[in-house]
């Protein structure tokens, strides 16, 4: 008996451990790690790039999806996680990825429009009535207001918010950094709970009822109105938000590894195509082509969009200067550390 | 608990006379070790089964513990401290060390309770009742924690009845209190239920004779009896809600020092890869939970000590 | 371990005669209160569970518990626990017998050591072996230069479980052992068997209950355990995602009632292994 427990041991551990290696030939697997708001999309996108690449090859695909906050994700990759492919919310991300060796530093130019996609920008999600009666950023630095967001440490979409604020004060006070200072330290004074991710933040807002203002994805404060919280909330769009522009790259040296560059690599082309921009279109997010975006313009608000190299150098500086640790936000919202 | 209590208790090779070395016939192809370290016993196997405790208990719970320590010397001694006792970290402590001895403490009466009926009365559905109090145990937490969500959420079963009087417990730290009673409520129950079946009936009888009243003869003759296994079963139950993630973290509000309990504290530090932070956090959190074994093992010490006193006077 | 007591104590008829009990007021009250809270904290929950998970209609749970990435974690969830129990049952009974058959200095050292999983908390089970074995980690690079995944895989994922279910079985025997005394084992050897032969035809048998209880206990903990994997897992869907994270995974998804169709999943494992131990218990008072 001992020695048939063993042996059935030996082969389950055997069985357990080549869990990552994997060979060409009858299925191909691709890990996507993605950022936290993106299940719906990619629950989509999988399914319909399935398709497509079994008719182009003959071959089987499946797609494995892990979603977090994008800060988060991009250090499980570099601590080992074994992405094929990464789409997070922002370029810095993905530029953390590269300078641990696992991606060329000049990923960002090997696909279209600066390998983003898709777009989405900030907006506001606010209870059904608008009780707070909250229009713009000024409203989310009032005492008394109760705002959500997640925690920039982890979270891409935390980061865009944050400068989409900061922006916004930039252009108001008279470019200003220290004014901006203290209006983007009051807002973070009226935010009770910094989640790991978006999702997070909304599952805090829509479904424990805390806050009175969500600083979203506009793909997630439609995606709240439309499908999860339906007739509970409305959408405020701000009068002046930052353009969010989500990346994409291939991880190479996980692709090598796992002989799956090829369908990495069209998995991520994919998205540029009609089919992929309409997917990401019905899942909220601003689609790069001109006629799917035409086709879906009545469902995003018309907001003045201002980008990150105009205001602020760029990702590697924003980084640098806000989310080091040491940086602004550290030292606005001390409780954190 | 049980371990504890025969871990004290006299083994029963220890009251028997060695059997000669001489008298038992010498074996082919056995394993039977002679030496002083063979534990004064005649039996085969001492080397194997200390040997292989010992190796998996090194390397698959002695070494890794022992990180926590390796890492959190990357922190310097300000900077240790300062994590450990920042507000945040601080009111972690207190919401966890609070809302577990506030269940705990709710289990211990009402486990009481439920051990006596148990124990004592006969009514319909006892037996299937008595089986479900370990349900927190059998019970994956994940699962108790998003069925107390539920319930206690706004619209949920209990929430929508207690909401408009004003008790929120979804969100709240007092819905942590919720979780953690639930996770300990087997503790004391199970505790106590041996203690109330051995008791001799004849000390009842005798007080009754006496000219005491039931209530009396409970408050001065049995629950003397009982406390030792009721504070057993609650520092069990306590120490079990210490560190308690799975069914709390659905329905607190994770809210920074209002309604976010340590585990959650040492998880978010991890996502934010403060690894030495995280580690600095649980170390000062495991020193809180070694103390409580430690009360545990005294306690169920003196609680034998006194138990074979009194046998032995018998 | 709870009940443990219960295998090496007999049932003794504790119950008074009529004359000393509690007025039968007095005895319904307390029967009352004592359901009432014991229907708030198990009933309402275990009714919960089944009610949301078929709010939704048949099909919907169906459709949830056949769901491929459900369907992955089942998997994950029994790989996990074939590899967990069976070791763990091997550690608890080596360390069983030595603790109840020897003398030894230390003892009691050993026992608490084996009970230290129990103090950890889970979240803290997990975090030591991602600070072991992930990239960062003490035998990170090592790991990484032989290309062996542990963290974010499913070793990962079985040493954590193992980890926090290690005590389980040792603290069933342990006791169990210590009171059953040497006596048969004794008189074995002296008619000649052999270390193996005592133990599997004497010892094992009367332990074969304690054995079982231990073994039930550890595996729901193991297929139940959330914390700790919840550290070392990565999340991936379909890959390292047990059931007790896919749970958490469809709850955050809005998906309730997907949620609760595979949390009903783990719910009657909780009453099948509750079952188990209430008939261990019963045939053992006999």
């Amino acid at each position: 008996m001992r020695s048939r427990i063993l042996s059935i041991l030996l082969l389950l551990s055997v069985a357990a451990f080549p869990v990552g290696a994997q060979t060409v030939s009858q299925k191909a697997k691709l890990l996507n790690v993605s950022y936290d708001p993106t299940r719906e999309l990619y629950q989509d996108f999988n399914a319909a790039f399935a398709k497509y690449w079994k008719g182009q090859t003959g071959q089987d695909v499946e797609i494995q999806q892990s979603h977090g906050g994008s800060g988060k994700q991009a250090r499980s990759v570099i601590d080992g996680l074994e992405a094929d492919v990464v789409t997070l919310a922002l370029a810095y991300d993905v530029d953390a990825v590269a300078n641990s060796g696992l991606l060329p530093k000049n990923w960002q130019t090997r696909l279209p429009l600066n390998s983003a996609p898709y777009t989405s920008t900030i907006v506001f999600l606010v209870r059904k009535g608008n009780p707070k009666h909250i229009k713009d950023w000024d409203d989310l630095a009032k005492p008394g207001v109760s705002v959500i967001s997640p925690n920039p440490k982890t979270s891409g979409g935390a980061r865009w918010n944050y400068l989409a604020a900061w922006g916004y004060a930039l252009k108001k006070l008279g470019n200003d950094p220290a004014k901006a200072k203290d209006f983007v330290a009051r807002i973070y004074k009226n935010v009770p709970v910094l989640d790991t991710g978006a999702r997070g933040s909304t599952v805090t807002f829509v479904e424990r009822g805390i806050g009175d203002v969500l600083i979203a994805w506009e793909n997630e404060a439609i995606l709240a109105v439309k499908d999860i919280g339906k007739g509970q909330f409305e959408i405020v769009a701000p009068s002046l938000s930052i353009l969010a522009e989500p990346s994409v790259a291939v991880v190479d040296k996980v692709a090598a590894k796992h002989k799956t560059a090829a369908a990495a690599k069209t998995y991520l082309e994919y998205l540029y195509t009609p089919e992929g921009q309409e997917i990401a279109a019905r899942h909220y997010y601003r689609p790069r082509s001109a006629s799917v975006a035409a086709k879906y313009a009545d469902q995003f608000p018309k907001i003045t969009l201002f980008t990150i190299d105009e205001l602020f150098g760029g990702w590697t500086k924003a980084q640098q200067t806000h989310f080091a640790d040491g940086g602004v936000f550290d030292q606005i919202y001390g409780v954190g550390k | 608990m049980n371990t504890l209590e025969e871990r004290d208790a006299v083994p029963a090779v220890e009251n028997r006379l060695p059997v000669p070395v001489a008298a038992v016939p010498p074996k082919n192809g056995g394993s039977r070790q002679r030496s002083l370290f063979s534990g004064g016993s005649v039996l085969p196997g001492f080397g194997l089964s200390l040997g292989f405790t010992l190796l998996y208990l090194t390397l698959i719970i002695l070494i890794p513990l022992s990180t926590i320590l390796l890492k959190t010397f990357d922190l310097t001694w300000a900077g240790f401290w300062a994590t450990v006792s920042a507000p945040r970290a601080l009111a972690a402590y207190r919401l966890s060390i609070g809302a577990s001895f506030i269940g705990g403490a709710i289990n211990a009466v009402f486990g009481l309770l439920v051990a006596w009926v148990l124990e004592r009365y006969e009514f319909p559905g006892r037996r299937i009742i008595d089986a479900l109090v370990d349900l927190p145990f059998a019970l994956p937490t994940a699962v108790a924690g998003i069925a107390l969500a539920s319930i206690y959420a706004g619209n949920g079963w209990l929430g929508r009845w207690l909401e408009p009087i004003g008790i929120k417990v979804a969100y709240q730290p007092l819905g942590v209190v919720v979780a953690l009673t639930f996770i300990g409520l087997p503790f004391v129950v199970r505790t106590v239920q041996p203690v109330l079946r051995d008791f001799d009936p004849e000390v009842e009888e005798a007080a009754a004779s006496l000219g005491a009243g039931r209530w009396q003869t409970f408050r001065r003759v049995m629950l003397p009896e009982l406390l030792p296994a009721v504070s057993t079963g609650f520092v069990l139950a306590f120490a079990r809600a210490l560190g308690e993630y799975g069914s709390v973290i659905f329905i607190a509000g994770n809210m920074p020092l209002r309604s976010e309990i340590t585990p959650l504290l040492i998880m978010i530090k991890l996502e934010q890869f403060d690894y030495a932070g995280a580690t600095a956090i649980a170390l000062v959190f495991l020193a809180v939970s070694f103390a409580l074994l430690f009360v545990i093992n005294l306690l169920s010490w003196r609680r034998n000590r006194k138990l074979s006193a009194s046998e032995g006077g018998d | 371990m709870l009940a443990g007591n219960r295998l090496t104590e007999g049932r003794q008829p504790g119950r008074p005669s009529r004359s000393l009990t509690e007025p039968r007021l007095v005895q319904w009250l307390l029967i009352g209160a004592a359901m009432l809270f014991l229907g708030f904290f198990l009933l309402v929950p275990l009714l919960l569970v089944f009610y949301k998970a078929l709010a939704e209609g048949v099909a919907t749970y169906w459709a949830a518990i056949r769901e491929p990435m459900a369907l992955a974690a089942v998997r994950l969830t029994l790989l996990t626990a074939a590899i967990a129990v069976p070791i763990n049952l091997l550690f608890g009974l080596a360390a069983a017998w030595a603790v109840s058959k020897f003398r030894f200095r230390g003892k009691n050292l050993l026992v608490t050591l084996i009970d230290l999983p129990f103090a950890v908390s889970p979240v803290v089970s997990g975090m030591i072996y991602v600070l072991m074995f992930g990239a960062h980690g003490v035998l990170g690079p090592w790991l990484a230069a032989h290309d062996i995944k542990i963290i974010f895989a499913v070793p990962g994922i079985v040493l954590a479980t193992m980890f926090v279910t290690a005590p389980l079985v040792a603290r069933e025997l342990i006791p169990l052992m210590q009171s059953q005394g040497n006596d048969e084992e004794e008189a074995a050897l002296t008619l000649g068997a052999s270390g193996w032969q005592t133990f599997r035809k004497v010892s094992l048998p009367k332990i074969r209950w304690g054995l079982l209880y231990g073994v039930v206990l550890c595996n729901a903990r193991a297929m139940g355990e959330f914390g700790a994997v919840s550290v070392v897992s990565g999340h991936i869907r379909g890959l390292t995602t047990t059931l007790p994270l896919h749970v958490e995974i469809l709850y955050n998804e809005y998906q309730f009632a997907a949620a609760f169709a595979v949390a009903t999943l783990l719910t009657l494992l909780a009453l099948v292994t509750l079952t188990l131990k209430s008939l261990i218990e019963w045939r053992t008072s006999r």
